[in-house]
Formats: C-alpha cells, sequence, structure tokens
C-alpha cells in the first residue's frame, strides 16, 4: 500500500517548497506539487508542517550492552525517532567494549534488530578506549564499521593517533576524535573561567580541546587520513579547524545543539544537568561556533546523546557523570533558540542536521529523493510547546531543556515508508 | 556542595543531598580527597560500644587527615555525673573542631544543637533514633551496584521494630524512587510499615528482589521472654536466607547486613562471602560515607583548601560521558 504526505513544506533540493510525497515499497516514488494517489492510499495531511528527510545523528550513545538502565539500543533508537532522526551513529563505549571483529558484528546485528531507526556503529580506536593498544582496522572495517572513534577519552599519545590514523587511511575509514588532553583537565567539572571561580567549582582549560586539536591537524596532514572532530567547543579549536580546511587537509566537525544555544554564564548554581564534556565554553566561544557553523567551518550538527539515570545526574557537578540527552529535543530547541530567533536559516539548520551529517561517512541518508529510502521526518513550527521529562521515550531524563518553551516539536517519523509508533507519553503528543 | 555545620539525621535531607553524598562517599572510593587549610581535630565520644562504628569514623576521620582525640568515656567525668552538655561544650572549648558522637538518649543532639557550639556534631547514632553513617552507607552499597533508585525492588527483612536502620532505610528508598517489601516474624512489623510496603513471606521476597536487606536479630533490645522462646534454628528456616533460598535470588540481586551477623540465623554462614554478599563492601564503604559526612562539616567551616582534588577518580566506576 502506499502512502501520500500531502500540503507539506517540504525540504527538497536545499529549498523549502509546498510539495506531495508519494510513498510506495519502503521508497520515495515522486516528489511533486499536487501529486495524484492511488485510491488505496494512505494519507498524511502536513499542511501547515515542515517535512524534511529524516534526521542524522552521527553521536548518540545507547549503553547497551552494559548499562542498560540508563538506555538500550531500542530505547535510545525509538527516541532518535521521536526527535525526528532516522539515522544515527552508535558510539562504542558500552561494555564490553565492541573491539573484536566479532564484537562488533554482534553490536551491528543487534542494532539491526532492536533499533528503530538505521544505526550505524562506530569501532573503538583502542582496545579498552584508554589504552594504547590499537583494534585491528582491516578487520573492523571488515565487519562493518562506520569510522573509529574513543568517543569519550582523548587519545593521549601522539604515536598512538599517529599508528591509528595510518591504519584508518589504509582502510579508508576516518579517525572520530574526542579532543581532550587529560593532563589539562585537572580534575575540572565545568568551563574554567570566572563563572566556575564564583561557583568555586574546578574549571576544565579550554586549551584541553585546542591542543589536541593542534597536534591531530598536524597528524592528519601527514597521514591523509579523513580526521573527524566530535562536539567542537572552544573558539580556538574553529580557528584550527578553519586553517586546516583552506589548506586541504581533509578535517571536518560536528557540533552539538547545547554548545550552539548554551554558555557556562547560564550555570547560575552547582547543577549537574549542565555538565557535559566539553563543558559549555563561554558566550565568546558560542559566537564563535555558531559563525563556523555559518561560514560551514562546523560541517554538521550531532547530539551527542548521553543518557544517565536521573540518580546519577542530581547531586552537585562534583560528583554527577558528564553528559545530557539530546536525540528528542535537537531540533526544536534549535529551531527556537537559532532559526525563530534569525540568526541562521532554517535551510542552514536543516542541512547540517541531513544531507550535510550524511556527507562525513557517505551514508545513504539525509536526502529526499525518488527511488532513495523513505526516511522522513514531520515538525510543527507553529505550535508551542513546553518540554517535559514525559515527553520523553529515552530511559535518559537528564535534559537541561525540560520546561523550556519551543516550537519544532517533531510530530511524525517515518522510516522506510513506516509511520514509527511511540508508547504512550504521560506528556501532551 | 552541601554545607552542613552538624549532621544529625537523615530526615531532613532531600534526594539531592542524599545523592550527592553517595555519589562523594564514591569519589573518595575512587580516589578524591582532600586538603585542610589548618589542622582539623575531632574526637569521637562513644557512650556505647560501637566498635565498627567507632573504628570507621577514626578511619574516615584519619583518611580527610584530621587529628584524632581519644576520649574514654568509662574514664571521662561522665563517671563523676557531667552532662553531655558539659563534657562536649568543654571538648569544643579545648579545640576540637568535630564532635563524632554515639550515645544510648535518643535525639541527644537536640540541646547541643540548641546551644550553637563552635564544635560540629556528627552523630554515630543516638538510642533507637537515627544511624544516620549507617543509613546512607547501605544507599551507597545499593547506587554502587545499580547507579539508580527509581524501579528498585528492596526487601528489608528481620528485626524491624528493634531496628535504627530499617526506619531510615524504609523512607529514604520510597523517597528515592525505591519498592521496598518486609519480610521477618509477623510481631516486628506494624502498621508503620505497612505504610511503606507490604510484608511478605520469605519465599515470595527471595525471587523478585534486587536488594535483600537482612537485619540482625538484636538479643540485647529483644525482652527476656521473648529471648527464651526464641529459636535460631527456626529462625533460620522461617525467616532466614538458606542455601536454598539464595538459589532463587535473580542474577543481579545483592545481599546486604549491616552486621554482625548471626551466622545460621539471618543468613546462612555459607552465604556471608558468597558472591551475591556486599556484607563486607558495605564496611568499606562505611569508610567512604563518613568521609563525605564529615566533608560536609568541614565544608560548612571553611577548612577545605580550594585546590583539593574534588573529582579525582570519578569517572574509573561509570561511563561518564
Amino acid at each position: 500500500m502506499s502512502l501520500i504526505i500531502k500540503n507539506g513544506t517540504v525540504y527538497y533540493q536545499g529549498k523549502l517548497t509546498k510539495l506531495d510525497i508519494l510513498v510506495a515499497d519502503g521508497k520515495v516514488k515522486q516528489i511533486a506539487p499536487h501529486i495524484v494517489a492511488p485510491a488505496d492510499s494512505k494519507v498524511y495531511d502536513a499542511n501547515g508542517q515542515l517535512v524534511t528527510p529524516g534526521l542524522v545523528d552521527i553521536h548518540v550513545h545507547f549503553r547497551d550492552p552494559g548499562l542498560t538502565y540508563k538506555e538500550t539500543i531500542a530505547t535510545g533508537s525509538l527516541a532518535a525517532a521521536h526527535g525526528g532522526f532516522t539515522t544515527v551513529c552508535a558510539m562504542p563505549n558500552v561494555d564490553p567494549v565492541p573491539n573484536t571483529p566479532e564484537l562488533l558484528h554482534n553490536q551491528i546485528k543487534r542494532n539491526q534488530t532492536d533499533g528503530h531507526v538505521k544505526v550505524f556503529q562506530y569501532a573503538p580506536i583502542t582496545k579498552n578506549l584508554t589504552s594504547t593498544d590499537l583494534v585491528d582496522a582491516q578487520a573492523m572495517a571488515d565487519a562493518g564499521a562506520v569510522a573509529f572513534t574513543n568517543d569519550g577519552k582523548g587519545v593521549q599519545e601522539a604515536g598512538t593517533m599517529y599508528d591509528a590514523m595510518k591504519a584508518a587511511k589504509t582502510v579508508q575509514k576516518a579517525i572520530v576524535a574526542h579532543v581532550e588532553d587529560n593532563s589539562l583537565v585537572r580534575g575540572g567539572v565545568m568551563n574554567a573561567g570566572p563563572i566556575a571561580d564564583k561557583l568555586n567549582l574546578p574549571g576544565i582549560l579550554s586549551v584541553s580541546e585546542s591542543a589536541q586539536v593542534a597536534r591531530d591537524i598536524e597528524l592528519a596532514q601527514a597521514t591523509g587520513v579523513h580526521y573527524h572532530i566530535c562536539h567542537i567547543s572552544t573558539a580556538e579549536s574553529i580557528r584550527q579547524v578553519r586553517a586546516a580546511k583552506a589548506a586541504g587537509i581533509h578535517v571536518t566537525c560536528e557540533v552539538s545543539p547545547h554548545h550552539l544555544v548554551l554558555d557556562d554564564t547560564m550555570i547560575t548554581k552547582d547543577d549537574p544537568m549542565m555538565k557535559m564534556n566539553p563543558p559549555l565554553r563561554s558566550f565568546a566561544d558560542r559566537q564563535a561556533l555558531i559563525a563556523g557553523l555559518m561560514d560551514g567551518t562546523i560541517d554538521c550538527i550531532a547530539t551527542d546523546h548521553a543518557p544517565h539515570s536521573i540518580e546519577e545526574k542530581s547531586g552537585s557537578m562534583l560528583t554527577a557523570p558528564f553528559g545530557i540527552t539530546g536525540s528528542e529535543t535537537a531540533f526544536a530547541i534549535l529551531y527556537t533558540n537559532l532559526v525563530k530567533t534569525r540568526i541562521i536559516s532554517l535551510e542552514q539548520l536543516l542541512a547540517a542536521m541531513t544531507a550535510k551529517a550524511a556527507a562525513i561517512f557517505n551514508l545513504n541518508a539525509g536526502v529526499l529523493a525518488e527511488n532513495k529510502a523513505a526516511d522522513i521526518a514531520v515538525f510543527d513550527l507553529h505550535q508551542e510547546h513546553q518540554i517535559q521529562t514525559a515527553d520523553f521515550v529515552s530511559k535518559g531524563k537528564n535534559s537541561p531543556f525540560v520546561n523550556d518553551v519551543v516550537y519544532g516539536w517533531p510530530k511524525a517519523t517515518f522510516v522506510d515508508g513506516q509511520q514509527v509508533q511511540f508508547p504512550q507519553l504521560g506528556g501532551q503528543a | 556542595m552541601i554545607r552542613k555545620h552538624d549532621f544529625v539525621t537523615v530526615a531532613d535531607l532531600s534526594n539531592d543531598q542524599v545523592l550527592e553524598l553517595v555519589q562523594r562517599a564514591e569519589a573518595f572510593k575512587h580516589g578524591a580527597s582532600i586538603q585542610l587549610k589548618r589542622p582539623v581535630y575531632a574526637i569521637n565520644l562513644f557512650f556505647e560500644n560501637s566498635t565498627r562504628t567507632h573504628t570507621s569514623f577514626e578511619m574516615a576521620e584519619r583518611k580527610l587527615g584530621m587529628q584524632v582525640l581519644n576520649f574514654e568515656a568509662q574514664t571521662s567525668s561522665i563517671q563523676k555525673g557531667e552532662t553531655l552538655y558539659d563534657t562536649v561544650k568543654t571538648v569544643s572549648s579545648i579545640g576540637a573542631d568535630i564532635a563524632v558522637i554515639r550515645h544510648p538518649k535518643d535525639a541527644y543532639y537536640q540541646p547541643l544543637l540548641q546551644a550553637n557550639l563552635p564544635i560540629s556534631i556528627a552523630n554515630a547514632g543516638d538510642g533507637a533514633g537515627q544511624h544516620p553513617s549507617q543509613c546512607l552507607l547501605d544507599m551507597m552499597t545499593i547506587y554502587e551496584e545499580f547507579h539508580h533508585f527509581a524501579g528498585l525492588k528492596v526487601a528489608i527483612v528481620g528485626d524491624l521494630l528493634h531496628s535504627r536502620v530499617a526506619k531510615s532505610n524504609m523512607m529514604l528508598l520510597k523517597d528515592l524512587g525505591a519498592e521496598v517489601v518486609f519480610g521477618g516474624p509477623d510481631a516486628w512489623y506494624s502498621d508503620e510499615f505497612a505504610a511503606y510496603g507490604p510484608h511478605l513471606s520469605m519465599g515470595e521476597i527471595v525471587d523478585q528482589v534486587d536488594v535483600l536487606m537482612l537485619l540482625r536479630v538484636q538479643h540485647e533490645r529483644l525482652n527476656q521472654t521473648d529471648n527464651q522462646s526464641f529459636s535460631q534454628a527456626d529462625y533460620h528456616k522461617k525467616y532466614g536466607l538458606t542455601l536454598e533460598r539464595a538459589t532463587h535470588l535473580q542474577k543481579q540481586a545483592i545481599i546486604m547486613h549491616p552486621a554482625p551477623v548471626n551466622r545460621g540465623v539471618e543468613i546462612a554462614s555459607e552465604l556471608v562471602e558468597c558472591p551475591q554478599s556486599r556484607i563486607f563492601q558495605q564496611m568499606t564503604n562505611g569508610v567512604f560515607t563518613r568521609m563525605a559526612i564529615l566533608e560536609t562539616l568541614l565544608r560548612a567551616k571553611n577548612l577545605i583548601q580550594p585546590t583539593s582534588n574534588l573529582s579525582a577518580g570519578a569517572d574509573k566506576h561509570v561511563i561518564n560521558y
């Protein structure tokens, strides 16, 4: 049976146009104005709503196996769908770390069986994320790794990074780097600076990121690898990526929604919901990130969806784990804070959440086109919505955006033409 | 960051404060440390015997870098009729910063708090009232295992009526979102407990709980008729964790006991050190919990160097991003 999504404002070929989309056999059959649908078609009336390619998130944590009280592949991927994402890349910091071809193969299989969206899987760079012992890059690539990353931990030794880049280059996969020099972190729990001093909380120096970015860009240049930086957060890192791109070095980077809309001046008290890694930086850093997104220095937006139990994220920033959820709030938060305020255009935002995100690893996603998979998201740009924890299908309720009033809340998500069904939620639909 | 000049009860703690203490205890366990601005003096005033709690507090004080003053209740002026207030005021005048007190009288600390003494009071147990450090070390042990409370099923089994810990634990656990059920002799279960959870047989309890919290039968607090009619073998068979019952525990379930254990009564001797038992881990955690409690007093007194290594090792135990 076919499906027609009618009268929506469709993000298609880089523009927003009033179009209909005809779907059959899980694929987009036709995108055109006023399509006359076959008589037995299901109709989704998207009048007044935004219709986009399913969003692409290349940075999520599903905690499965090992820490399934925080999230599972099933709940995390359902949360992704609930936020309008139909393609995600899952980080390997689960327990056990999928550091052998067998473990990675099993992880990929479970992503397929349990996943409600398309879940790609990263392999680790080193065997236990903190060691210097590299995984077998060829075997991991053959097993289906999308790229290599030790996300959550910076690769401390330049020599380890150099060897990892050389190995990744030979198998034509990217090195995806969480950049953090431990010797400059110093037990910090938020951005070092006047706010941390005022709150009497230990600070993380911003050079803990930018110094390693500088090192890695040189190593990327030397090895020729595709080097991708996770959740870039400082003005200095942006400056270096901009220069590296101009020099023709194969560097890409992502930014998280929270680093675009929050900064450390908004931390008014010891609040674990404002604790993430990298930390919320200064106002000036945030402005540099927005500028980087606008001029293309930043390639895409990725959530770093990091679910934790509500207990873990209570108490003090001194003890709570780093990380917040992002899958379900990303689009609405960015639309409300960046597009509605006319800082960036809706097209710019959508490009960074769809085609440009997919292009980083050449994923076949993020684009609406005839005969491609019917992965589609629908958002309501006009209805006001107050975010509540009861809205979330993720096990993680650790969002600093709870109680925010937003626009652009997701209405429906289709994966291969099938509308994803969500459990009855406490909040308004 | 909690700042409390005195720490006498868990009843006035918010969920956030409980979790912060538990997490601070975990951070200490994984290497966090503090530096003191000047030598700090602690004195442990134990008017009831409790080797375990006393030793644990002393270890916590020393690990935090405090100087520990000795106090012998048996040979002190208490024997000459000095009031508790005068004793505490005296050690405060001598220059002690923190008094850790265990006393048989319920809420002994009330008049001390009202007097606003410069010395900080940490309650190590009052009569049949509170035992806040034991309660928090139990929370830490559960948290260390599961990293959440919401939805956990916890059974508290045994001498509920005479237990200081059962009541504080059931209240905290319920506030934190856990489900509480009770076991043990009917006579030790009352309406007070019924408000928190049902009374179940051991058979019903063992295969559904995440945490099995066994309480010590406190012979010293039972009356003579009760004690005479008490049969250890009977108790074990009806209400104890027998070898057979332990086979029905869920894979993730843990066994806890505040100790000292009556082996073969509350729990089969072989199970005290079995893989699912956390009984000795509770003792270990007790030291770190008491460090976290004492830290809140030190913080209130502004005695901690800001350069302290506050969050060291906090990411060793959980995936932290």
